[in-house]
């Protein structure tokens, strides 16, 4: 039995979260081999076989895999499956796009976004939107899981040096063609794992007022996230957006800033270590999730917040 | 062009969910159901093209128990031509679910099928990428824009990263995100015409789909609970507690 992992990147570096997903992976079996699909990928096979818990990388590197299509990573992974019992990746939308395309090929009934492992076949799972845990046990002879990221710890990233294998890919796909993509770049911390992270609702009014947000964000080195509302009304972009259908996030700290508290939100940040709401409606559900309240007026309480924090001699950062 | 759209019924988002005492799932009884809310935006994407003229049909289907025919009611209410209901009883996997459409597909034969990103019940964000998978389809998921051309589609797909552009080929699935459209009301003289539109029943076993599970669902339990926190007076003092207490700035 051994697992492969299907590795996330941008052809330059690994993404963070394929850290975790590797902590994860190990716990299903310690045999764990580790998938690096795209273009001029060696700096990415490179780095993912110094990670100690992986045994060996197998590479395929063309151009065909330069934008990660489904369309062309299925066949390359539905080729490599034979000699795994798991195929696993991350639950983001990397992940939830492209592992059921595997899935129902392999005739496998996909176990999404598992918040833990309780042994090789069976693990926990939010239904509901977090509102239930599930515990599941996969019948299927090969297993395809997704890992919710934020639940399991990154991995060590050096001090190993796995086995490196390059095999040839498939032909391209004709079904799809990438146009752009329109990345948001910024020198923040990945919102996906922050320390930090400051979100802001409906109740900042535009896209204006979140510079209150930046500035608080500035200061404590913070990820900036956003509910739905917020991100609907164009104050802000979608790869902000924390909940249900959106990121999930597990900082040390979360502050949530007029914002009421859906369920659907709460989907995405109730597992924060430490949670403050800032709302002027003391009744809002976020208060029932927060670890410290403040019933207040945002346009008054943001600006008081960044004065109290430019007091303090020292941050932690 | 002729459009399908899969609609599933599931507990209405403003419902708190509870779990059963007993382990095996979440009370359902006496709980409002609605349509899967993506998929109120797959119906509304589908009519709108329809609207356009790119379209000339829209079919509606749903799979599960006696009462999913009204998720098909309701979608054929704000404009979805025909309705088809597939009969299964208990839970059905994406994988039944996704083999079944292919059934549908096969007989159907649409240019375009439209469905949710992810049901809110299970959570599972499968069922598009494994119908595609089965009929070699191409797969524009988490779909906030869609344009249709001649013999494909663009679509702007909502990713991590930020936003996506591609060009699928027609026939091709795409599943949608919330942000995609405005769903809209149906009105009660729809709602009556709605009535008298055909929709179709199936037994999925006379279609030849195994729905077995294949994963047993062990246990549903609560998720732990946060202990309750406190209410400050003032920013002075949350930022004293931050720094001192809970020591995260
Ligand atoms: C299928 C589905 C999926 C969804 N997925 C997500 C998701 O992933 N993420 C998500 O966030 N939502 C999601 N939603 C939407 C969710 O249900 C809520 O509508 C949304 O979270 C509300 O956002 P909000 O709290 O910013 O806005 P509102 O609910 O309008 O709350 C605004 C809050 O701001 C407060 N406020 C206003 N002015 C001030 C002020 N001056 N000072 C202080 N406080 C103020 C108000 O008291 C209020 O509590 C989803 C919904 C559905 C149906
Ligand atoms: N039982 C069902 N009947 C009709 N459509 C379904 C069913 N289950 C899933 N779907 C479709 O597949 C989408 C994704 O569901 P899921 O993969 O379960 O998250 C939904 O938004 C629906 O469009």
């Amino acid at each position: 039995m051994s697992v492969l992992l299907i590795a996330e990147h941008n052809n330059k570096e690994v993404k963070p979260f394929t850290q975790n997903a590797i902590t994860a992976a190990s716990q299903i079996d310690q045999d764990l081999h580790v998938l690096v699909i795209g273009k001029n990928v060696d700096a990415v096979t490179k780095s993912i076989s110094e990670v100690p818990n992986v045994k060996k990388v197998i590479q395929v590197d063309n151009e065909i895999y330069e934008n990660f299509l489904a369309e062309n990573y299925t066949p390359v992974i539905i080729k490599q499956s034979e000699n795994y019992s798991h195929i696993v990746c991350s639950a983001n939308t990397f992940g939830k796009n492209l592992m059921p395309r595997v899935a129902a090929l392999l005739d496998t009934s996909q176990v999404s976004d598992i918040i833990k492992v309780i042994s090789a076949d069976t693990f926990l799972r939010p239904i509901y939107a977090g509102n239930a845990f599930a515990t599941v046990k996969s019948n299927d002879k090969k297993k395809c899981i997704t890992i919710r990221p934020t639940s399991f710890d990154p991995a060590p990233s050096t001090g190993g040096s796995a086995e490196i294998i390059k095999v040839d890919g498939s032909e391209a796909t004709t079904l799809t063609k990438f146009i752009k993509r329109e990345e948001v770049k910024s020198d923040r911390p990945e919102l996906g794992t922050a320390r930090i992270v400051i979100s802001g609702g409906r109740g900042m009014q535009s896209g204006e007022n979140f510079k209150l947000i930046t500035s608080i964000a500035d200061k404590l080195n913070a990820a900036i996230g956003a509910s739905r509302a917020a991100v609907d009304a164009g104050y802000i972009t979608n790869d902000h957006q924390v909940g249900q259908t959106g990121k999930v996030v597990v900082p040390d700290l979360y502050i949530a800033v007029g914002i009421s508290g859906a369920i659907q939100h709460l989907a995405g940040m109730k597992e924060s270590k430490v949670i403050v709401a800032i709302n002027k409606d003391g009744e809002a559900p976020i208060f029932s999730v927060a670890d410290y309240g403040l019933e207040a007026d945002l346009f008054e309480a943001l600006p008081q917040f960044l004065e109290e924090l430019n007091k303090l001699n020292t941050i932690q950062k | 062009m002729k459009i399908l759209v899969a609609v599933k019924r599931v507990i209405d988002y403003n419902v708190q969910v509870r779990v059963k005492e007993d382990g095996t799932g979440v009370v359902t009884d006496n709980v409002k159901m609605s349509t899967n809310p993506p998929d109120d935006n797959a119906i509304e994407e589908a009519v709108k093209i329809k609207e356009s003229g790119k379209a000339k049909e829209i079919v509606a289907v749903t799979i599960g128990e006696d009462k999913a025919q009204e998720t098909v009611r309701k979608a054929l209410a704000v404009g979805a031509d025909r309705g088809i209901h597939v009969k299964v009883d208990g839970i059905v996997e994406p994988l039944a679910v996704s083999k079944i459409l292919q059934k549908i597909v096969d007989k159907e034969k649409p240019d375009l099928i439209f469905m949710g990103k992810q049901a809110i019940d299970d959570d599972c964000n499968q069922t598009g990428q494994m119908l595609a998978a089965l009929l070699n389809y191409p797969q524009a998921t988490f779909a906030s824009k869609i344009e249709v051309k001649d013999k494909s589609l663009e679509v702007i797909r909502e990713v991590d990263e930020g936003l996506e552009t591609i060009e699928v080929n027609i026939p091709a699935i795409v599943t949608c995100d919330l942000r995609l459209n405005e769903p809209r009301y149906a009105s009660l003289p729809n709602i009556m015409k709605a009535k008298k539109k055909p929709l179709e029943q199936i037994n999925a076993t006379d279609l030849g789909v195994d729905t077995k599970p294949r994963i047993e669902q062990i246990k549903v339990e609560e998720p732990p609970k946060r202990k309750a926190g406190i209410k400050v007076s003032s920013v002075a003092e949350l930022v004293q507690k931050l720094k001192n207490e809970a020591k995260v700035i």
